[in-house]
């Protein structure tokens, strides 16, 4: 196992190299001059000079790719452009609102998802499948905007069953806050969870094991539960990794619109005030987090499968 | 294969109904386009904040903050949804398809540089990637039609390449080769026919998600900046409803809903057509 873990680590190597490549493109050379992309086109040509001095864009690009190269490693990505504050301190003190705020949300949806979707595939065809099937994709064609202005106005500000917005470090004014940001991300995830859920327990349902299972005699119920689920768990599993370097960067829209100090929010934030540090900053270190996830999930899944052997590859 | 299984799809009432509703998107999308239809959205025709009023064609969806026709904003925003969907579509995939193809057809050194590119790209979470690219390509259009031909193409290659690995060893190549078909003929000619269905799939999502995309670049102002979207239109209403205008962002989301709705389904559809182990 350790073998095959060192390995895929070393993989990644030219993944994480391909990843600061990209990045560092995007930010340096596509755009043109970053000091104009921060700056506006109205600048000053003397502000531009500051900006590029402070932000070392005066140096030749080989020498700016080996700075943001130390910039990963050191994990220090220098200070915000618009609030001056330390890029690493920011990012360290998101994780916490975002995490309180995706990790509870993606449990909740995973679990609701599941259960619905067994429910739904075991009616296969029935009725209640057909009209679940159409209503979960009439929750997946509203624009996620309209969920959070909609149930932000209707939920908290009609209706006063939440709070409007905000954000607590005290753990029980937390979960008053975060409760509508939680449920709305459930409902907009929630569509294209059962459905996917939906097909990959009808897949296992077809397989042979499975008529075997009927054939002795067990009741569809326990076939289901107990051999459906269990096999079908390896595409969920995958599924929800997938979505794991999203836990981290949250959600951009709903941290920013319930005023969640996270990650998800600050990129916004960045966004809308063209940080272009902190942009940069932010789109690495999560880039970071998703390739690092993706190592683990491998070697996770070898040690759930023992189908998948540690010789190989892929 | 693909064009019998089309046919099928069509004589149900459900995904004709669908296509139907997607035409009648891109008719009103062609007419804002081509024939000024809503082109005066941006002057007023009365006071700010009128509520919808079905006696005016432009008052339907009432007015916004500068008195302009918020129906009017829909229609040209419907324009500037389907143009990045259908744009998206059209510059991604011969983009997807070479990569996807080559790299599974020849496999070697270019399959590991090509597959190395795609998990690199696929690594920065899609929606950081378009936000860095339309932020640095300068906000605009351009840059969201950029930003999103870049980063659509990945997973259909992705699919293809993987569809190809599965042909590669068919005997109907093997065939081709062994009577001495060049490696172009047998990609184009042999091949790339019995993957289309999955390349038309690929094709409907990358729409769908291109459309919400620029729903939200624009939201977040890096989108279309001298033309009414539907992201604006969404971006202009949050402070509109704690004073009990809703119009603007009901007509935005109404209009969005119906295309995606009728994209999902008729998605739905195409698939089970097409796609043989899902006939269940």
């Amino acid at each position: 196992m350790w073998v095959y873990l060192i390995r895929r680590l070393l993989y990644s190597v030219p993944i994480l190299f391909g990843v600061s490549l990209v990045v560092f493109a995007l930010f340096h050379l596509v755009g043109g001059d970053p000091a104009l992309l921060l700056l506006g086109k109205h600048a000053t040509a003397e502000r531009v000079t500051m900006v590029r001095q402070e932000l070392g864009l005066d140096k030749p690009l080989s020498i700016q790719f080996v700075d943001y190269l130390r910039e990963i490693v050191t994990f220090d990505f220098g200070k915000s452009y618009t609030t001056r504050e330390v890029i690493k301190d920011k990012i360290l003190s998101g994780i916490g609102p975002t995490l309180s705020l995706s990790i509870p949300a993606l449990f909740l949806t995973t679990f609701l998802s599941l259960t619905i979707a067994l429910v739904v595939s075991y009616y296969r065809g029935k009725w209640i499948d057909r009209v679940a099937l159409v209503f979960f994709v009439l929750l997946m064609s509203l624009p996620g905007l309209a969920y959070i202005l909609f149930g932000q106005y209707i939920l908290a500000s009609k209706l006063g069953w939440f709070p409007i917005s905000g954000y607590s470090s005290n753990w029980s004014e937390r979960g008053y806050y975060l409760a509508l940001p939680i449920i709305i991300s459930v409902l907009l995830n929630l569509g294209s969870d059962i459905r996917f859920f939906r097909n990959s327990i009808i897949e296992e349902v077809t397989q042979d094991y499975v008529r075997t299972a009927r054939a002795k005699g067990l009741s569809e119920k326990f076939v289901y539960l107990k051999h459906v689920l269990k096999n079908s768990m390896i595409p969920v599993i995958t599924y929800v990794v997938i979505e794991i370097p999203y836990l981290v960067l949250g959600s951009l829209l709903l941290e920013s619109f319930f005023s969640i100090p996270g990650i998800g929010g600050m990129t916004v934030e960045a966004v809308n005030n063209s940080d272009f540090p902190v942009l940069k900053a932010m789109t690495t270190v999560i880039s970071i987090i998703y390739i690092i996830t993706t190592v683990l999930t491998d070697v996770l899944y070898r040690l759930v499968d023992p189908r998948m052997s540690f010789g190989k590859r892929g | 294969m693909w064009t019998v299984a089309l046919k099928r799809v069509f004589h149900k009432k459900i995904p004709l109904a669908c296509a139907f509703v997607i035409l009648f998107f891109v008719l009103v999308a062609f007419a804002a386009q081509f024939f000024g239809f809503g082109a005066a959205w941006d002057t007023p025709i009365g006071a700010q904040y009128l509520p919808p009023d079905f006696s005016h064609f432009s008052a339907w969806l009432g007015t916004d903050i500068l008195g302009r026709s918020v129906m009017y904003k829909a229609i040209q925003g419907t324009r500037v949804a389907l143009s990045v969907g259908i744009i998206t579509a059209v510059l991604s995939a011969p983009i997807g398809i070479f990569f996807g193809c080559v790299s599974g057809y020849f496999g070697g050194w270019i399959d590991e540089l090509i597959v190395w590119f795609i998990t690199t790209l696929s690594s920065i979470p899609n929606i950081l990637l378009l936000i860095a690219i339309s932020y640095t390509m300068g906000r605009g259009m351009t840059a969201v039609y950029i930003a999103l031909t870049a980063t659509s193409w990945i997973s259909l290659a992705r699919i293809l390449r993987g569809e190809v690995l599965k042909h590669k060893q068919k005997e109907y190549l093997i065939a081709a080769e062994s009577i001495g078909v060049g490696h172009a003929k047998r990609i184009f000619k042999h091949l790339l026919p019995n993957i289309t269905h999955q390349i038309i799939l690929s094709m409907t999502f990358m729409i769908e998600i291109a459309i919400r995309s620029e729903v939200l670049l624009s939201y977040l102002g890096l989108g279309v900046q001298n033309l009414p979207s539907w992201g604006k239109m969404i971006d202009d209403a949050k402070g509109e409803l704690s004073t009990g205008v809703w119009w603007q962002l009901t007509g935005a989301t109404v209009a969005m809903f119906f295309l995606m709705f009728a994209i999902n389904v008729l998605g739905d559809y195409l698939r089970d057509a097409l796609d043989p182990k899902a006939n269940i």
